[in-house]
């Protein structure tokens, strides 16, 4: 397996910037997490990696709401991306979310539950098979995944769950941004007597009907979860529609 | 087995040199029979055991009037032995302005001793108490040894009170909390803010209401205006003959609420929002940029929320 990762980095590296070829490697975690083997064996099957400094994960050094750590996966500079899998390696709750572009870029913000300080990754997969990962640490206090959330605990969430808002930006710096929030408890199922009940898949349309990307949400995700995406040109409404494990359904349309 | 036993000698030689706990607490006298303690302008940290709090008294006729008890029983301890070192009469009731552990952990010190607060203040401390003190252990470590929750059983209300025989305005507001209290001494003119006011650090946020806040500077400011007024104790922070605590209080929330308003109606997230520099005017204020970070995490989602639209 070593030998064709390596003619795999040598034919990417020619094609990027020194700097950021120097940085890339198909061994040898840059961040040094002793269950780095753990995961590359059970998130992504054994298949071969490269430590992709492309792969720009964005999230606070010290996170002070473990329950709110706002991640942002930017992976737009590595071309056609078919998939993209984010995980914790320390959270009890590995995988957090996956995301599938279509006519998006490979771009999504959101918020995660952690439970002790952890890597936060992604892993990116591009048309060729590869994956290319990035992350960063996050240190909290921890706590996030066996809280209860504050919608388990008030009298009226089961009327707003999957109350959707959003709106897109047309105009300015962040022209062509689309952001959704969705009103969920996103229990995770490991706090006594709460049973895990989380959105688990999101997609996003066009008012063409073309797909802009799709989402598979896991229980880390944050309490009434909120992402945002680039839709590059912006063209009409986004329509949003989505399902939780219990088979409870939204659609909702965000326009420009 | 050896890095056991260097870790082993580490942590002993840690506790030695902290062995005395001491927080070197000196009444500061602001007024004729007013004292108040001041807290270091910086974060909970393992080295100041949490002392960045400002705490107080008042030598009544009747007694001393304790006002807030610090974030320990060490603390606690340490500031009844400061009170007795001023005046050798005895506490007679212990007030808590908030439900923040900085202000009632030290409660313990003042073992019959009746504890009051609000309503409000007296129920958020019975429920989340104990969560504050566990996260208070965490940030300082064993400066916290020894501490327990001692809720305060007598409910204050709002208006002028005489207590140990000295008159006291008791004004309940909010906005830092859901209960804060403000107490004005009307023989000396010295206004105790509570945590509606931080002077020379910025203010946190983790229970804030910036519009009720803002309306409660409303009403210390009028106190400041009055003519008996000389001095105010702000929650954090140095002891002022002006209201300069809560123009700057006023200040930083007025910019916190604008620029989160102005991030999230420009369509930023979180981590934009969190890199946003700080305009000058406050960079320079002690822990500035953290109590930004936090206060984003606390204040962010709602304003978010607002902004995205009520829900459809």
């Amino acid at each position: 397996m070593k030998f064709p990762m390596t003619i795999a980095a040598i034919a990417l590296a020619a094609l990027m910037p020194a700097a950021e070829a120097a940085a890339l490697q198909d061994s040898g975690d840059p961040l040094a997490s002793a269950r780095w083997a753990d995961m590359q064996r059970t998130v992504l099957a054994g298949a071969p990696i490269l430590f992709d400094p492309r792969v720009k994960v964005v999230a606070p050094v010290t996170a002070e709401n473990p329950l709110q750590v706002p991640v942002t996966v930017d992976a737009t500079g590595l071309g056609k991306v078919v998939e993209v899998i984010v995980f914790a390696d320390f959270n009890p709750i590995v995988e957090v979310l996956r995301f599938y572009p279509d006519a998006a870029p490979a771009y999504l913000g959101f918020r995660l539950k952690l439970q002790q300080s952890t890597p936060v990754r992604a892993a990116v997969r591009t048309a060729d098979g590869l994956w290319h990962v990035g992350g960063t640490w996050v240190n909290t206090v921890g706590g996030g995944c066996s809280a209860p959330t504050a919608g388990s605990a008030s009298k009226d969430w089961q009327s707003r769950l999957n109350l959707v808002s959003g709106r897109q930006w047309s105009a300015g710096a962040q022209a062509g941004r689309v952001r959704l929030r969705i009103e969920h408890p996103m229990d995770t199922g490991l706090v006594a007597g709460i049973p895990a009940f989380h959105l688990e898949t999101i997609e996003f349309h066009d008012a063409a009907g073309q797909r802009l990307m799709r989402l598979q949400t896991a229980e880390p995700v944050s309490e009434n979860p909120v992402f945002t995406l680039q839709r590059g040109a912006v063209s009409g409404p986004v329509e949003a529609s989505g399902r939780d494990n219990n088979g409870n359904t939204f659609s909702a349309r965000i326009a420009p | 087995m050896k890095r056991c036993l260097i870790s082993l000698l580490m942590l002993v030689a840690g506790v030695a040199t902290a062995a005395e706990f001491d927080y070197g607490l000196r009444a500061q006298r602001i007024a004729g029979d007013v004292y108040a303690f001041i807290g270091k302008t910086e974060d909970f940290t393992p080295a100041n055991g949490g002392n960045i709090v400002n705490t107080g008294f008042i030598v009544a006729p009747g007694g001393v009037i304790v006002i807030d008890s610090g974030p320990s029983r060490r603390y606690g301890e340490q500031m009844r032995q400061a009170i007795a070192a001023v005046s050798e009469r005895a506490p007679v009731l212990v007030i808590n302005t908030h439900l923040h552990p900085d202000h009632f952990l030290g409660n313990q010190a003042f073992a019959g001793v009746p504890l009051a607060a609000l309503p409000a203040t007296i129920e958020g401390i019975a429920s989340q108490g104990n969560a504050f003190a566990e996260n208070l252990f965490r940030l300082t470590g064993d400066w916290m040894k020894g501490t327990e929750v001692r809720v305060p059983q007598r409910a204050l209300a709002a208006g002028t009170a005489e207590i140990a025989g000295r008159r006291l305005r008791l004004i309940a507001l909010d906005g830092h909390t859901g209960a804060d209290l403000a107490i004005y001494d009307v023989a000396s003119g010295v206004l105790f803010a509570g945590d509606l006011a931080f002077f020379q650090r910025a203010p946190t946020t983790p229970h804030a209401d910036v519009g009720r806040w803002l309306a409660a500077l409303d009403q210390l400011a009028a106190i400041t205006r009055e003519a008996g007024f000389t001095a105010l104790v702000p929650g954090h922070g140095p002891v002022t003959r002006d209201a300069a605590p809560l123009r700057q209080t006023r200040a930083w929330l007025t910019w916190l609420e604008g620029a989160l308003r102005r991030s999230a109606g420009d369509g930023l997230d979180m981590n934009e929002t969190l890199d946003r520099p700080l305009p000058s005017e406050f960079a320079a204020l002690p822990v500035a940029a953290n109590e930004y970070r936090r206060s984003v995490g606390h204040l962010f989602p709602a304003i978010e929320q607002e902004v995205l639209g009520a829900g459809r």
